[in-house]
């Protein structure tokens, strides 16, 4: 039974890894834009988007299944990864978590059950409902989570995956990441997303007879509750389920180029958010997962904003080791590109 | 020894994969096709229903689904169907599966069988005829078997099954008759990429897969009348190929017909001779001969299906041309 003191120390724990994650991200946008070669192509970041990972992995226990996407980095991170091999492996070294296989889109890390990182929309939530039926049929109670973004509604692979997982009842949570509602929704009233023709993302889970949630996605709080009250009931067999995370994007992040408005966060907008770039104003008051959370601690007197301030002065020293321990990780060596296309034998 | 046929001898491979290894399960139930004999296919379902799922009308989420299992610690064997229906699970099976183990540098493996019954079966048309293998040998990762005798078919099942590999599993609907010795008092297991020569010979070697090889045998007993000794040569499975036994029998003979139910332009067919002609060049005395589709799409009346299915008598034909 979860005391007072628990949830303080779960939420302080939780505001290091969304720091850590915020922090982490800061440092592959300034890698990207830094150096020519570094990170190759385009990448997405995961800052405005902290709660919901943080939340939902809070309520996730040691064999459970995480599957994710091309905006994978905050979700390994969140589900205890390491910042130095997930930036080496964002670069491409040897010391990441596939050394350098993968590279941003791809950071699979088998030992927190992440076994695939599909960056093809739509790629992991059929993978996600197979672990979720191979831990049926293996009569375990593991669960599979499966973030994704509202885009992965539009296409065909998610149908088949929600009638199946509802069909046989797995124990799969199906967590939407709609960070589509400030463009579209907030706009033109109740559309959720500019190409998707249902009015609200939860009605075509509930149509499948999928119990389906919305929440704040910018209140790690609800996200938490919500997702531990989830996972212990599809670890009962009354899964699956689907969740609608509604987040107000963060404004750097413009699609596959992030940009640090107004460079790296300060605590002191978190503080007082008419301190920052104007285009963040809003944002920071309404929106942005850390600066909430950090100010609510504050109010309900749970911190202080010097502890918070040492929380955050702690996830970037993180970060900064990270992204030093990541530059200074050896590169792999070009034939290494010939390696590990088929195991070997009949190992069983 | 029991002579059996070639849908008999899979039903208990799979029977026996399943019962040396609990991880393994079945997902989709046509296995034996529309006409799947019940005294072949039912004990099966009797003995392991609770490993078996029928899934809905959704190759592309029961393909995901097979991958995650095996991502997982299952080893998921697909009933696919026709293998044109593999198209639609075309993502899962040549976009994730492959890339598990390649993507982690060996940290995680996929072993799932992809299967799938495929050719020209008659009246298939346009959409129900297609032999998928050249595109999926195009997919490094995946690994391909193409049986064409029963003995084959039940050892390659199960050496599928264990491999840590995915693997795509591709029966001609036209060899599920055909009727064959199988050794029973043994697990008659086959490694994978190790060819078999079906028939040994001196003056062409003719290279044959799947449903080939029987048309490559019917060719082989004409040429032998005609006085031309050849060697059918069948590598039974595409990933990995066995290019050295196929390099030592054209060694021997100089000549070489490929011969294959697919289409021609970037065929398994062209594959093989292209390998034969950058590695055993020095032991051709004739140009490699290609029996293959020809390059269109498969046509339903029979007249038309017929001029386009490669059978004994072209190989003969090419037989004949490059001996000449």
């Amino acid at each position: 039974m979860a005391t007072a003191g628990t949830v303080v120390h779960n939420l302080k724990s939780a505001l290091h890894r969304m720091m850590l994650i915020r922090r982490v991200e800061e440092q592959v946008i300034d890698l990207a834009t830094s150096f020519d070669d570094l990170i190759r192509g385009h990448y997405h970041v995961y800052i405005g988007q902290e709660a919901t990972g943080v939340g939902a992995c809070m309520a996730l226990g040691p064999d459970d299944y995480m599957f994710t996407t091309h905006r994978n980095h905050g979700h390994v991170i969140a589900r205890g990864g390491e910042p130095g091999p997930v930036i080496a492996e964002i670069i491409g070294r040897t010391t990441g978590y596939n050394k350098g296989r993968g590279g941003t889109f791809h950071v699979i890390a088998k030992h927190l059950g992440v076994l695939q990182t599909s960056a093809i929309v739509g790629g992991g939530v059929p993978m996600a409902a197979g672990a979720a039926f191979s831990a049926r049929m293996r009569g375990t109670d593991q669960v599979s989570l499966v973030f994704f973004g509202d885009g992965v509604l539009e296409e065909g692979a998610f149908h088949e995956a929600l009638n199946m997982s509802s069909l046989w009842n797995l124990p799969l949570i199906m967590m939407c990441e709609n960070n589509s509602v400030p463009q579209e929704g907030r706009r033109q009233g109740e559309y959720p997303t500019s190409s998707f023709a249902a009015t609200q993302l939860a009605d075509v889970a509930s149509a499948m007879n999928v119990e389906a949630h919305v929440v704040d996605g910018s209140d790690v709080r609800q996200v938490g509750e919500l997702l531990a009250g989830l996972v212990g009931r599809a670890r009962e067999g009354e899964g699956p389920f689907f969740i609608e995370s509604r987040i107000n994007r963060w404004p750097g992040n413009r699609g596959q180029f992030p940009q640090l408005i107004g460079g790296p966060h300060r605590m002191a907008w978190t503080w007082n958010p008419g301190t920052a770039d104007t285009r963040l104003q809003d944002w920071l008051a309404d929106s942005d997962p850390v600066s909430l959370l950090c100010r609510s601690l504050v109010e309900e007197g749970a911190m202080t904003r010097k502890e918070i301030e040492e929380v955050d002065a702690a996830a970037r020293q993180e970060a900064e080791e990270a992204r030093e321990f990541a530059l200074s990780s050896p590169m792999p060596s070009p034939e290494s590109a010939m390696d590990y296309i088929f195991a070997e034998g009949e190992t069983r | 020894m029991r002579e059996m046929t070639y849908s008999e001898a899979m039903a208990i491979g799979i029977q026996e994969a399943l019962a040396e290894d609990e991880s393994v399960v079945l997902i989709g139930a046509g296995f034996g096709g529309l006409r799947g004999d019940p005294a072949v296919w039912g004990p099966l379902r009797e003995r392991f229903g609770d490993r078996i799922t029928s899934p809905p009308i959704a190759e592309l989420g029961y393909c995901g689904i097979a991958v995650g299992a095996a991502l997982t610690g299952l080893r998921p064997i697909v009933a696919i169907g026709t293998g044109a229906f593999s198209f639609e699970a075309f993502p899962q099976i040549a976009n994730e599966a492959p890339q598990a183990y390649y993507g982690t540098r060996g940290q995680v493996t996929c072993p799932v069988v992809f299967h799938m019954r495929a050719g020209i079966r008659g009246a298939g048309a346009l959409q129900h005829s297609i032999a998928p293998q050249a595109m999926y040998w195009n997919t490094p990762g995946l690994e391909i078997c193409v049986p064409g005798s029963p003995a084959d078919v039940r050892g390659l099942i199960k050496a599928a099954v264990r491999s840590n590999n995915p693997t795509i599993f591709i029966d001609h609907e036209r060899l599920h008759p055909l009727v064959g010795e199988v050794d029973e008092s043994t697990g008659g297991d086959i490694p994978l990429g190790v060819a078999d020569v079906k028939r040994e010979g001196s003056d062409v070697t003719i290279v044959a897969t799947s449903i080939m090889v029987p048309r490559a045998l019917e060719a082989a007993e004409t040429l032998a009348g005609q006085g031309i000794d050849a060697e059918v040569v069948d590598p039974r499975t595409l990933v990995p190929l066995d290019t050295e036994a196929i390099l030592r029998s054209v060694a021997r003979t100089g000549r070489v017909v490929v011969a294959d139910e697919t289409q021609k332009s970037c065929g398994v067919a062209s594959e093989i001779a292209a390998t034969i002609a950058e590695e055993g060049f020095e032991s051709l005395r004739a140009p490699i001969k290609r029996v293959a589709i020809p390059n269109v799409p498969i046509p339903y009346h029979q007249a038309e299906e017929d001029y386009i299915t490669p059978t004994a008598r072209h190989i003969v034909e090419a037989a004949e041309a490059v001996c000449r």
